[in-house]
């Protein structure tokens, strides 16, 4: 935070109140360059809200949100997205009617690039993710490990500068949620910034640089992941349990 | 003969149903808006080529040129002024606001026309009644066979631009999920009122056909959704392919019904749309493969 001007993304001061709920509760959180970040938290912290906030899906109650110096806070999800913020859904939301080449072809194409260079983008993505055999078929035909895989290549397919995962290894095995960070550390080779909600955190701390812990709306730790995950207000935020088995 | 000569006017006739229902169809797969002020609109860009074609002696093929994209732009209109904000409070509202649109533009028409019926047939010299025999009992309307192939082009090339191009995927892909192609970068909006802009194209020319092949007036637009909506169910409401065999359906079963009785032609039209109707209610209470088939899967 003490370079501003490094940042990729910064978000200031983010509140977010549904009512009398609060769900964030002056948040500031940045991500630079290259940067890999993990949030972690218990449930009801506030971390998917916040992804929303950054991605535009959701607007705060107050706060401010610059991405690349230019502020944002005004921009919907799909002016963030033509600038390179995408997201991906906790739960994948596949278009369930049209192929997987289709799918990620949509992303592709939002009409800023030519029709070839799409074609390429989605082939590229489909093979980074593995899913280059099921190309032609149709979404709501794949399973949960597919799906998930789907929501990463779509994402892709929107050429992110700034990639907004929610919990994309929850309800896989280990091997498979291996495969995911193998394709995750690929996109850090290709210098895209990643930011990265996930329970299950012995596979998140395979990839960050920098770890986050929310509780109650609040950033209660940040910094290096294994000092955060040692750190004793994490531990108290999951009951005291043991970090590592309590997702 | 008489009986295969039938089928093949109906099959004709099926051509202009499927015209009618071609936007409807559009308008539904993608947006899932049941547009009620469909049979209307038609009307209005048939009332838009005879003014043309009345006031300032422009011929109604040529007067496509100016009405088609003033159908566009009102589409465009539609959608930001009454649809999007109709379709933000659920699924009645727009079928309820397109209903008070049929009501103000059949009115606005009275008030303009009177009751007087009109027809743009006058203007296209003998297209309206010129025909070529196949055999002793079998002739073909020149205009009916137009109006077949418009509809097939019609209709196959809208499938083509939905499964083929950038913008008809897109269109695909925010009839299915518009939250998420908003995260994507695509504004589902501009979407949304791009596809209004093409129905109302295919509006135009269907109004156009309506107003050549027949007369039409003021209240005309009811019976023209009617028929729109039969052909879409019956072959499966959004499925483009399905619109035309519906239609096709709908106008060899009226064919075949008017041989059967002078007055069978409606009834016989209405009948096959129960029919289908009840099958498929039917077929849907048991579930299983055959209803994903004759539903008319996308």
């Amino acid at each position: 935070m003490s370079h501003p001007t490094t940042m990729l993304l910064t978000a200031r001061d983010i509140h977010k109140r549904f009512g009398a709920l609060v769900v964030l509760e002056g948040v500031d959180f940045s991500v630079a360059h290259d940067e890999a970040v993990g949030i972690v938290g218990p449930n009801g912290a506030g971390k998917t809200t916040l992804l929303s906030i950054l991605s535009g899906a959701q607007p705060s109650s107050s706060g401010a949100v610059a991405y690349r110096e230019r502020d944002v806070t005004t921009l919907d999800s799909a002016a963030r997205c033509r600038l390179g913020i995408v997201r991906t859904h906790q739960i994948p939301r596949p278009f369930g009617g049209m192929t997987v080449f289709e799918n990620v072809f949509v992303a592709a194409a939002n009409g800023r690039c030519k029709r070839a260079e799409a074609y390429d983008r989605v082939v590229d993505a489909l093979a980074l993710c593995g899913m280059s055999e099921v190309a032609n078929r149709r979404a709501e035909t794949l399973g949960l490990l597919d799906r998930k895989r789907l929501e990463l290549a779509r994402a892709l397919g929107a050429d992110p500068g700034l990639l907004l995962l929610d919990e994309i290894g929850g309800g896989l095995t280990d091997a498979e949620a291996s495969e995911l960070v193998e394709a995750i550390q690929e996109l850090r080779r290709r210098r895209i910034a990643v930011v990265w909600i996930e329970h299950i955190v012995h596979i998140l701390l395979q990839v960050v640089d920098r770890l986050v812990c929310m509780d109650a709306g609040r950033v209660i730790a940040d910094g290096e992941p294994r000092a955060v995950m040692a750190d004793p207000a994490v531990v108290e935020a999951y009951l005291g349990g043991d970090v590592h088995g309590a997702a | 003969m008489t009986w295969i000569n039938q089928i093949i006017q109906g099959v004709l006739l099926g051509g202009y149903y499927a015209l009618i229902a071609c936007g409807l169809s559009f308008l539904f797969s993608v947006m899932r808006i049941i547009n009620l002020a469909h049979g209307s609109l038609a009307v209005l860009a048939a009332y838009a080529l005879f003014w043309l074609a009345d006031r300032f002696g422009v011929s109604p093929i040529l007067g496509l040129v100016a009405v088609l994209p003033a159908m566009a732009i009102l589409g465009w209109l539609l959608q930001k002024t009454i649809l999007e904000r109709s379709a933000r409070s659920g699924r009645l509202v727009p079928v309820l606001s397109t209903f008070g649109l049929a009501i103000v533009i059949d009115n606005l028409l009275f008030q303009a026309y009177g009751a007087d019926t009109r027809s743009l047939a006058p203007f296209v010299g003998s297209l309206s009644y010129d025909s070529f025999d196949l055999s002793d009992d079998v002739s073909l309307g020149t205009l009916a066979l137009i109006t077949f192939v418009t509809a097939v082009a019609m209709l196959g090339g809208l499938q083509l631009f939905l499964t083929r191009t950038p913008l008809g995927r897109a269109i695909r892909a925010t009839a299915e999920d518009p939250d998420t192609v908003g995260l994507l970068g695509i504004n589902a909006g501009r979407v949304n009122a791009v596809a209004m802009s093409i129905a109302m194209v295919t509006v135009g020319v269907a109004g156009f056909f309506m107003a050549v092949r027949a007369t039409f007036a003021p209240y005309a637009g009811a019976a023209q959704l009617l028929f729109a909506f039969e052909s879409a169910v019956i072959g499966g409401v959004g499925s483009l392919w399905g619109t035309l065999i519906g239609g096709i359906v709908l106008g060899v079963a009226q064919s075949l019904g008017a041989q059967l009785h002078p007055q069978g032609f409606l009834i016989a039209g209405h009948l096959t749309f129960l029919a289908v109707v009840l099958a498929r209610l039917t077929l849907a209470a048991r579930g299983g493969r055959l209803r994903a088939w004759i539903g008319g899967a996308r």
